[in-house]
């Protein structure tokens, strides 16, 4: 993002972020009979065909991969229930609307490997970019109204947009701090800190946006 | 088990389901998440350690077994998977603490609270660095300056403080989910937006909410559990 003086990259790596994610769990239809998997991460099965089951994310992509199953598109990724979102990302000017934390990561690893497990594929796609567009920018223009606050609620955004902001949001937030309370900086000489301290009470002027 | 469970409350029940019901690899998740948002060591979860490496070092032998009977592999390379994925969980939270570790031994070794939060071989490789790095400095750098300033710690003799020694920022900014109700606090009388009550200085968050926080105020909600870093 514009903006940044160093090149800091964020703080997980695109790939940890997908880790995270791989362990939600998804409904897979499977074609084969397979005894329970006893793993360190939890018990899954047993898997007999035509029977759904749910399984971690990572799991459904491994046997997909494989070609033992089919894997069954979550509600929230339906035509219908994302122009929903779209429409409602696109009128609400503050608020985000609802969408799974991982709702970018999951999208992203059926698109690539389950692609034709998903109904209009091409338009569930294009929706989801949509969104994230949308999305994004709406964090942008909100980040003007931040003005030296110590903490911000930023309901419904997701884990990586989440990531993406996160540099630039937090150095600009400790930024605002710190010119908001300058005795916090350590400083020899009391008086002069003392002076500035009472210079903070006043109304501070609104930021030109 | 909960065989008594007409005794307790449903909040109890509440909590003693979440408390069987999160995996390991769930908890080693969030320390891992934890530790690599947040700018100081946090307190090293040595139970959770112990019972991840017995777990994994048992599925290595079961792999190592499929291996070799010639079991069916695709469940072998299945159960590869699952291992592969809480290796690097458990790898890299210690990797992370490591690096927080190198970047302020110093500041570690004089503090207890931080020198507390260490594991006991955690505690030896920071002895090990402060050595190293100290013998280092002495003898490439320090050793060639004039008296006064040759102290790894201080400036110059005349520093009141050990201002050669990195502090962690603990007033950087990190993102946090809330897992339980957190308590009422005050933010220092710094400014608050719109977003919550100015009426009170309070800010309070409810299990659900994504808040960007400035780490200080927040260091014991996260350390109760009651928040956790994104």
């Amino acid at each position: 993002m514009a903006g940044q003086s160093d090149p800091h990259i964020s703080l997980f790596s695109a790939e940890e972020v997908e880790f995270m994610a791989e362990d939600e769990l998804i409904e897979i239809v499977p074609n084969m009979r397979m005894d329970p998997l006893n793993f360190i991460c939890g018990d899954f099965g047993p898997f007999l065909p035509q029977i759904a089951s749910q399984v971690p994310l990572w799991l459904a992509v491994a046997l997909k991969k494989r070609g033992k199953c089919a894997i069954r598109p979550p509600q929230w990724m339906s035509v219908e229930n994302l122009t929903r979102v779209l429409e409602g990302e696109r009128e609400s000017q503050g608020a985000f609307q609802v969408l799974p934390f991982h709702y970018v990561e999951i999208s992203r690893l059926l698109f690539d490997h389950a692609r034709e497990d998903i109904p209009d594929m091409y338009m569930v796609r294009s929706l989801i970019e949509d969104i994230r567009d949308v999305r994004i920018h709406k964090v942008e223009t909100s980040l003007e109204k931040f003005s030296g606050t110590s903490a911000v609620k930023i309901p419904n955004l997701s884990a990586m947009e989440v990531n993406i902001i996160r540099p630039f949001v937090g150095r600009a937030l400790q930024a605002f701090y710190k010119h908001d309370n300058p005795e916090k900086i350590p400083d020899v000489d009391r008086a002069s800190s003392a002076q500035t301290r009472a210079a903070n009470n006043e109304p501070r002027r609104q930021l030109r946006r | 088990m909960a065989s008594g469970a007409g005794d307790w409350s449903a909040e109890q029940i509440d909590d003693y389901e979440t408390l069987i019901s999160t995996t390991d690899v769930e908890l080693l998740k969030r320390a891992w998440r934890n530790e690599k948002a947040s700018p100081e060591i946090l307190p090293f979860e040595e139970a959770l350690v112990k019972r991840a490496k017995e777990q994994i070092q048992l599925m290595e032998e079961t792999v190592d077994d499929f291996a070799e009977s010639g079991h069916d592999p695709l469940i072998a390379s299945l159960y590869q998977m699952d291992l592969d994925r809480a290796q690097f969980l458990l790898r890299s939270y210690l990797r992370v603490r490591l690096q927080k570790i190198e970047k302020f031994m110093f500041h570690i070794w004089k503090m207890d609270t931080y020198r507390n939060r260490l594991s006991i071989e955690e505690e030896k490789f920071t002895e090990r660095c402060i050595r190293d790095i100290g013998k280092h400095l002495e003898e490439t750098v320090l050793s060639k300056l004039p008296d006064n300033y040759r102290s790894v710690l201080k400036q110059s003799i005349i520093s009141e403080e050990d201002d050669m020694v990195p502090e962690p920022q603990l007033d950087t900014f990190i993102v946090a989910k809330c897992e339980r109700a957190t308590r009422p606090l005050y933010l220092d009388g710094s400014r608050q937006s719109a977003s919550f009550d100015s009426r009170n200085d309070h800010f309070q968050m409810v299990p659900g909410d994504l808040c960007i926080l400035r780490y200080r105020p927040f260091q014991e909600e996260l350390m109760s559990g009651n928040i956790s870093l994104v």
